[in-house]
């Protein structure tokens, strides 16, 4: 199939229409407005359903009642109405229902401002609700990586039976770049789901609940949870390295749209004779810890570059350990780090300026 | 080998649509491209920009701190953007609407009254492609050909406007081309 040019926001509506989805429920919010808009018009057109919801409250809980009939569910939202279906998330990963959700993230805190930001780091990956468990979250870089990772969220959420969240910002959002889609799911190639609530007939009943009052059955449910967060912890790592070959001035550490403008300032830092890599996790949980610390072995410095005051810098910390000096560089609330900027951090960082 | 784009101008202007359109053309002509539009708080008279990169390579950073290409429908956007242009950098002016000229030695300036233009081709709102003719009578960033294909199809719709605007990006392009700055 050939490429078009397409935002984000409609490129993740279209890949998720290609992974067989057919149920939307969601409330529009800046800046990923697209995507609902898009699907409000592209589901008729392939017999899908599509509810804007009269709050996040609800379509979270719509997505809930549509996981629980086997039917695949999307939302997309941005930061704080991402925080208002945090609830129902942790009611969705306790029946062990598979969603996909999006947060084209915002600046924040409180209803904070519309343009791109990564503040919801911690948010994602430390499981968004409460409640002892886990979303995979996927982080991709650029549009044809959205689609990509959308179309296999499906396959991912429906595998452990797990909430995935897709973690952008508002330049994937609103960004457009040349895109091939993958193929169209025959809706009857779909995996079967016998633990689906479809009405019994003649199979035993399946019920759906997150509600466990004797302690030691609600002990044992964690227990079963965490063993699955371990096994995708074993199975779904996933990370990019660029440029990171042999001994390195400086391992930059970044996610998503932030580490494209991070490669552009390293190319002029190592045109200039520097020698700088970008580690950029695709998988923030699970986190490529163990992969990190082997690159970061040959790098003199190690500097964390995010658009919050230092959130996966936590990550970054815990794969290096205590001895390791790590730097970090941040703007926030829609600033969004310049190439220029990026390199003036490296440049102090490695004590190397590059002029560009 | 990279060429970033600004195109800045009034919300209504069309600068969003030029730069869409480079950006099919890159796609078209299977180069590397990526479009990102301004997209905060505008209001209606406010300002409206977008930044396309055309390249060979893999584009990293899709937002842009120095420009090799501003292209400026409005005088703001020529006091915000032409002092960010990389040197040696090219600045298109629409200078029906811009009085000033921009204070760098370092770069081109180019001025095309792309209103009258679009005006004597048809329409005045066919002024953004009269601009886009220009950068690209300049800096064939794609071909002529491509550009003009892209626009018949853009609109396809309505086709009431494909004559003006092919016009109005025809007048542009070959002044460009012809090196013939207006005052």
């Amino acid at each position: 199939m050939a490429k078009v040019l397409m935002k984000g926001n409609e490129a993740i509506g279209e890949a998720a229409i290609r992974a067989g989805c057919r149920n939307f429920f969601g409330y529009p919010i800046t800046p990923q407005s697209e995507v609902p808009e898009y699907l409000s018009r592209r589901f008729p057109e392939v017999g899908g359903t599509y509810v804007q919801a009269e709050s996040e409250v609800a379509a979270i809980n719509m997505l809930y009642g549509g996981a629980g009939v086997g039917k695949r569910v999307l939302t997309t939202s941005s930061s704080p109405g991402i925080s208002l279906m945090s609830e129902g998330i942790s009611y969705i990963a306790a029946c062990e229902l598979p969603v996909v959700l999006v947060n084209i993230v915002r600046g924040g805190p409180g209803l904070g401002g519309i343009l791109p930001a990564q503040s919801d780091y911690h948010q994602a990956t430390r499981g968004i609700g409460h409640g002892d468990f886990r979303l995979l979250v996927l982080a991709p870089a650029s549009v044809q990586e959205a689609v990509n990772l959308i179309y296999e969220a499906f396959d991912l959420a429906d595998r452990y039976r797990n909430p995935v969240l897709i973690l952008g910002d508002g330049m994937i959002g609103q960004m457009m770049e040349p895109v091939e889609f993958p193929p169209m799911r025959p809706l009857d190639s779909l995996p079967e789901k016998p633990w689906a609530a479809t009405g019994m007939k003649d199979r035993p009943q399946n019920v759906i609940n997150s509600l466990y009052l004797n302690e030691h059955e609600l002990n044992a449910h964690n227990f079963k949870l965490k063993a699955k967060y371990d096994q995708v912890a074993r199975e779904q790592v996933r990370f990019e390295t660029w440029r990171c070959d042999g001994d390195l001035d400086v391992l930059v550490v970044a996610f998503g749209t932030m580490a494209r403008i991070v490669k552009t300032a390293l190319a002029d830092f190592n045109a200039a004779g520097g020698r700088g890599g970008v580690f950029r996790p695709i998988t923030l949980w699970p986190y490529p810890h163990e992969q990190l610390r082997e690159t970061a072995r040959r790098a003199k410095k190690v500097l964390v570059i995010e658009m919050n005051t230092g959130q996966m810098i936590d990550d970054v910390r815990m794969a290096l350990g205590p001895d390791r000096e790590v730097g970090f560089f941040g703007r926030t609330g829609g600033v969004v780090p310049t190439p220029d900027d990026v390199l003036a951090a490296i440049g102090e960082v490695t004590g190397k300026g590059a002029a560009r | 080998m990279q060429t970033e784009v600004i195109m800045a101008g009034f919300g209504g202007q069309g600068v969003i649509t030029a730069g869409y359109l480079l950006a099919q053309a890159a796609l078209a002509e299977e180069r590397e491209v990526t479009w990102l539009p301004s997209y905060g708080p505008e209001m209606r008279g406010g300002t409206a920009n977008c930044t396309v990169v055309v390249g060979d390579e893999p584009i990293g950073s899709p937002l842009v701190s120095a420009p090799k290409v501003a292209v400026v429908m409005n005088r703001p956007s020529l006091e915000k953007f032409a002092p960010k242009l990389k040197p040696g950098g090219l600045l298109v002016v629409d200078s029906c609407l811009i009085p000033i000229r921009s204070d760098r030695t370092d770069i081109r300036e180019f001025r095309i009254r792309a209103d009258d233009l679009a005006v004597s081709a048809g329409s005045r709102k066919g002024a953004n492609l009269a601009m886009l003719g220009a950068l690209l009578g300049i800096l064939p960033l794609v071909s002529r050909e491509t550009a003009e294909k892209i626009i018949g199809k853009h609109f396809a719709k309505k086709p009431q406007f494909i004559e003006s605007n092919l016009q109005a990006f025809l007048l542009g392009f070959e002044q460009a081309k012809a090196g013939k700055s207006d005052e």
